[in-house]
Parts: C-alpha cells; structure tokens; sequence
C-alpha cells in the first residue's frame, strides 16, 4: 500500500472539524455529493468539447486554439468546484479512501490528468501551430480522455468498494 | 402501476440485475459518467444559448456539431437508467426524488420541443448575433436549471429518508403515492 505513514494523517483528516460536521450531518453528504456531481457534468462538457475538436468528431471551423480559450474558464471553474467538495467528501471518509483501491486510482489518475492538462494539452491548444501533425492533436485527446475517464470511474467505485 | 411494479420485480432478470455483483455498479457508472457526455454538452450549448460561453461560433453550428453526441448521449442515458429502474422497481416508483426526476424529465423534454419547434427554426435569423432572442436565452435557461434538477434529484434516489417504510411525513407518503405501496 502507499506508504504506511500516512495512515495518521488520513485519521487526522477523518477527526477534522469538517469532516466531523458532515459525517454527523443527515443532508451535508448528499448535498456537497450533488454538488460535486453537477460540476462532473460541467467539467465532462468543458474537456469534451476542446478534445472533441482535437480528434476531428466535433466542432470543426474553429481553430483548436478559439475553442481551448472559450472552454477555459469553464474547465477551471468547474476543476476548482470538483477539488473543494472532492475534498469535503474525501474528509468525511479518509479512513475509508486510505484502504480503498479505487481512491488511489482515482488520485493517481488526477495528479496525472491536471499535470497532462495544464502542460502537454495546454501548450498544444494554446495557439494553433501547422508544424503539429493532426496524428499527435489526436493523441494528446485521447490521453486527455483516458486520463480523466479514469479519475471518474475510480470515483464511481469508491462507492462501490469498502 | 404500482402493480406493474410489483411484477417487474419478480421477473428474473430485474432479480438477477439487483443482485449482480458487477453488472448493477458498471451499469450505474455508465449511467453518471454519460453525465460527461450528455449534460456536459447539452450544458455548452444552452450557455451558447445564453451568450455564456462559445459566442463567436454560431448558435446552428454548435447545435449541428453537438447534436450526433447528445443522441447517443441520451440514448445510453435512457438504456442505463431503464435498466436501473428495472433492477429496483418497487422501491424507485415509490421513492419521491424518482419522481421529482421524472416530472423534471418531462419539463425538460417539453423545453426542448418548444425550442427546437419553436424559435431555433429561425435560427439563422439570430445565428451570429451577439445577444440571442429572449426565447431562445430562456430556453437556454430553463433547460441548465432542470438538468441540474435532475441529476440532483437523480442522484438523492439512493437516500431513502422519505420512503414509505421510513414513516414518512404526509407530504412525502402522499408524494411517494405509499398509500398502494406493499413490499
């Protein structure tokens, strides 16, 4: 497992005021849970839409570039809504995501989609260069896709799991 | 209905689905993650409606673009969900979130009709314009405030606060129609 010595601070987590205040709370759960969910769909759309337009299937008269800018601050609004009720929900049950796999997964394949989006596909979408072969666009959404259809099913399972 | 039901829940596939060790989470987790592709998009272009996002790309040509997505969003949207409702009959009918989604559905349905029979088909009319006509902004509208309803209220079927073995309070007894309710 990842590493032993993290156990403690998981616990700490686990007995912090917050957590505390949702877990005790009949409706906090659901609600911040709903709220996380609405802003699922929200960020879906914000990534779909830039990589949809990187493999061909979607909008085609823009350049990547237009449609990266006008996607942007829906896709950080929407990240910055996931990250504070991820972590509201994460302190509700940090003993119980420290021994599930699919928190880990789900960890793991977030560090890695917000490092790939803010550098490899940020570069890529910020200006529309003619050297980049329409090949290597493709990739770069379809590791976008992957890496993020990752987060979202490691999270599905967190509730499955445990 | 109620009584119909009651049935679906003794057939053996909605028995074999309930007790599923995988088929039940994988069909749920379609079903949420479709969210991405069905909401998400749908989200674009009513914020195109409303002049919130996209504005320079033409109403029409969102719409076009999107639309091949948001069927075959919709499509596995409807094929999962019916296939939960089938899994958990009985409990889902009764429950009052179910049926708030339900209703919120058919709102949302009825939006999209309005629109797209309504002002969309003079689309080209307003196609680049900077500020969409009011109907259209209001379509827009209503359609972010029920979808956000419903996967709310979606999500809120897996508390069972008000179902009808829960003693529910009157509202939630008459609104989870618990008078015909038998386990």
């Amino acid at each position: 497992m990842t590493g032993g010595s993290l156990l403690p601070f998981f616990q700490w987590c686990e007995a912090s005021a917050i957590g505390s205040a949702i877990r005790t709370s009949t409706w906090a759960f659901a609600v911040i849970e709903s709220m996380h969910l609405l802003a699922l769909a929200a960020i879906g759309g914000a990534v779909l839409v830039v990589d949809l337009r990187l493999l061909g299937w979607g909008l085609r008269r823009q350049t990547v570039a237009d449609v990266a800018r006008d996607a942007y601050p829906w896709f950080v609004g929407s990240l910055a809504v996931m990250l504070v009720t991820g972590v509201a929900l994460f302190l509700s049950e940090s003993v119980k995501c420290y021994y599930s796999t699919p928190f880990w997964w789900k960890m793991s394949s977030l560090a890695l989609s917000i490092i790939f989006a803010f550098t490899v596909r940020r570069r890529v979408t910020a200006a529309d260069n003619p050297q980049i072969r329409p090949i290597w666009l493709k990739l770069v959404a379809l590791v976008s896709l992957t890496l993020w259809f990752g987060v979202g099913a490691g999270g599905r399972w967190i509730g499955f799991s445990g | 209905m109620s009584a119909f039901c009651q049935w679906l829940a003794t057939t053996s596939g909605s028995i074999a689905l309930h007790e599923s060790l995988y088929m039940y989470p994988l069909v749920e987790s379609t079903h949420v993650l479709t969210l991405c592709l069905f909401v998400g998009l749908a989200a674009l272009l009513d914020l195109r409606l409303m002049g919130l996002a996209l504005r320079d790309v033409p109403v029409s040509e969102v719409a076009a673009r999107f639309l091949p997505w948001l069927r075959v969003g919709f499509v596995i949207m409807v094929v999962t969900g019916t296939l939960l409702f089938y899994a958990i009959p009985v409990r889902s009918y009764h429950n009052v979130f179910f049926r708030i989604k339900a209703i919120m559905l058919v709102l949302a349905g009825l939006n999209a009709f309005v629109f797209h029979n309504g002002v969309f088909r003079k689309v080209f009319e307003w196609d680049v314009a900077p500020r969409a006509p009011r109907a259209a902004r209001a379509a827009g509208a209503c359609s972010l405030v029920l979808w956000a309803l419903i996967i709310v209220s979606g999500r809120m079927i897996a508390y069972n606060w008000f179902d009808c073995d829960m003693q529910p309070p009157h509202w939630a007894f008459v609104a989870a129609g618990c008078e015909g309710y038998q386990r």
